[in-house]
């Protein structure tokens, strides 16, 4: 075993237990701190993948901005545990069997797969900045551009919803 | 012994550099409040400290006893894990940034392993994000505090931080894309490296020159981001006790304190080496003579301690105070004689970068200090504007002339 191999499984590990941790803990901030351990989890794994750039945003924007702002927002509205209404106990039993459907999905994916981890682990320096950058804005500068107008359009939508209107 | 430490060299070099700097950062935190309490109190005719030691230079020392002694009661009502984690996160993420800053250009060679002064390695790509990641994560400390500690001024505290932090870490990252553009990398070697491109030009080849407006934005931004006078109104002791921090005692306190003097270290690192050339001399680099500048600093200092040692009242001071200016007088000489001997010349010529670095680092220090002594603090509205309404449009303004004088003319 590598020490890739290691680092990725214990990321792995710790990214699958804050997921689980987000939906079986009870108060929204414990929830959102969950999150927080996935979304940095993450950020490891794509260290691994020699993405340094996209692991760095990852943390500064999900782990970072985002997070903050759930955080916040919580926070504000002193949330307290959560309570179970009669449809969210009945979306129990659907969402059971959808876990069932979705792993047996993955596991169908992973053994048709002829990748192993050992393989993913070592790609390397895939996505350093200077080719991320020229990806963007080069290559893609359309879409990306479109994008950008599109969170412009998101921006404004949220400002004109949040005024206070006019007596 | 000697084959089971060359087997395992890398991890044993990297504990111990870990454990230096962990002392190193936490002894100048402990003094560096001395130095705050010292100085502010000169600045209001007061004497500040001076009853623990000579100059009440064994303050820290007590003040550490009583952080660790203080009874440490947890409040009823509070949220255990998260106010048992709140001061962790704080004091780890304050800690670990320190750890990304490069301290010297040149390694020191033992047995033949070529050591670095910081702990990262000086080929990180993404230095200055990685701070900023860590920069966006240390909110959570502040918030969850202030939130966890189930009382309202921690949860008032820990709002206002929050929303301030959110908002002053947009202007800080706009801030620094100026330098980023210059010196085309994330990587704060490479960032220096870019500032001493016409050596001959010493201090005009810094960043501050183009960047004067990005490293007002950027200071600005940074000491709202550490939450110092005047933008410290999370802990605004009118309004609120003591902010996020009200409801934690002893140890649990002082992990806050020393994670706040931390960064206010590491932001003055930031300062340095982005705007102020790091490691470089302000001097011309053919001006070698100026390498002697530590020296000369170091033997007039020492002969007045000495000389302020004799004339000291108490017998305690009258012993340790000559004894340190003796050490630093000595340490001046052995310098100077590099002048002569090739191996304290070599010493000499190592210790310049590190010396120009923790100067500047010095400076920014004194002057976040200075600022606590002299301005009265924002409002919160005011502090509101000033973010959104000022400082954003500007460091936003900055970017773009950088990016078009860069692209018209390149970057130097």
């Amino acid at each position: 075993m590598t020490a890739e191999l290691v680092i990725f499984f214990v990321l792995a590990a710790l990214a699958v237990f804050g997921a689980l941790s987000l939906i079986l803990q009870k108060h929204p901030i414990h929830s959102a701190l969950s999150l927080i351990v996935v979304m940095i989890a993450l950020a490891g794994l794509y260290l691994l993948l020699g993405a340094e750039f996209v692991a760095a945003v990852q943390i500064i924007v999900y782990g970072g901005a985002i997070m903050v702002l759930f955080v916040f927002v919580i926070m504000l509205l002193n949330a307290g545990i959560e309570e179970h209404t009669n449809i969210s106990k009945m979306a129990g039993p659907p969402g059971l069997l959808l876990v069932i459907a979705l792993a047996g999905f993955i596991a169908a994916t992973i053994a048709r797969s002829t990748g192993t981890i050992q393989s993913v682990a070592q790609t390397g320096q895939l996505a350093d900045t200077r080719s991320l950058s020229n990806m963007i804005f080069k290559d893609f500068v359309y879409p990306f551009e479109l994008t950008s107008f599109l969170i412009l359009v998101a921006v404004m939508g949220a400002l004109v919803l949040a005024q206070r209107e006019k007596s | 012994m000697i084959p089971f430490l060359q087997a395992h060299a890398d991890p044993i070099i990297w504990i111990v550099k870990i454990a230096l700097l962990l002392f190193i950062v936490l002894t100048v935190n402990a003094y560096l409040t001395w130095f705050e309490r010292k100085v502010v109190a000169h600045m209001q005719s007061r004497w500040g400290p001076h009853r623990v030691g000579p100059h009440g230079l064994l303050q820290p020392l007590a003040d550490g006893a009583k952080f660790l002694l203080k009874e440490d009661p947890t409040p009823a009502g509070v949220d255990k894990f998260v106010y048992f984690l709140a001061p962790l996160l704080a004091l780890a993420l304050a800690l670990t940034s320190v750890g990304l800053i490069p301290f010297g250009p040149d390694p020191i060679r033992i047995f033949g392993h070529d050591i670095y002064l910081g702990i990262a390695p000086p080929n990180l790509n993404i230095g200055i994000l990685a701070l900023f990641a860590i920069t966006a994560l240390g909110v959570y400390g502040v918030a969850l505090a202030g939130w966890s500690s189930n009382s309202k001024y921690p949860l008032l505290g820990g709002l206002r931080s929050s929303a301030q932090m959110i908002s002053y870490e947009l202007a800080l990252t706009m801030s620094v894309v100026g330098v980023l553009l210059i010196a085309g990398s994330f990587n704060l070697t490479d960032i220096i490296n870019a500032q001493a491109k016409h050596p001959e030009r010493g201090v005009f080849g810094w960043n501050i020159f183009p960047q004067l407006l990005g490293f007002m934005c950027f200071f600005t931004a940074a000491v709202a981001e550490t939450n110092r006078v005047p933008f410290d109104l999370p802990e605004a002791e009118s309004e609120l006790v003591a902010g996020f921090h009200t409801e934690y005692a002893s140890f649990k306190f002082a992990m806050f304190f020393i994670a706040e003097y931390t960064s206010m270290i590491t932001v003055s690192c930031l300062c340095s080496i982005m705007f102020f050339g790091g490691w470089l001399s302000p001097f011309p680099a053919s001006w070698t003579f100026t390498h002697y500048l530590p020296s000369l600093l170091l033997i007039p200092a020492g002969l007045w301690i000495i000389w302020d040692g004799i004339r000291y009242e108490t017998v305690f001071g009258k012993i340790i105070l000559p004894g340190v200016g003796t050490v630093l007088t000595a340490l001046g000489l052995a310098l100077l004689g590099g002048l002569a001997v090739p191996l304290l010349h070599s010493v000499n010529e190592f210790i310049q970068g590190p010396f120009w670095l923790l100067s500047k680092i010095f400076v920014f220090l004194f002057v976040y200090v200075w600022m606590r002594g002299t301005l009265p603090r924002f409002r919160y509205d005011q502090l509101m504007a000033f973010g959104w309404k000022l400082l954003l449009p500007l460091s936003i303004a900055n970017v773009v002339v950088t990016a078009f004088v860069i692209l018209m003319w390149g970057a130097k």
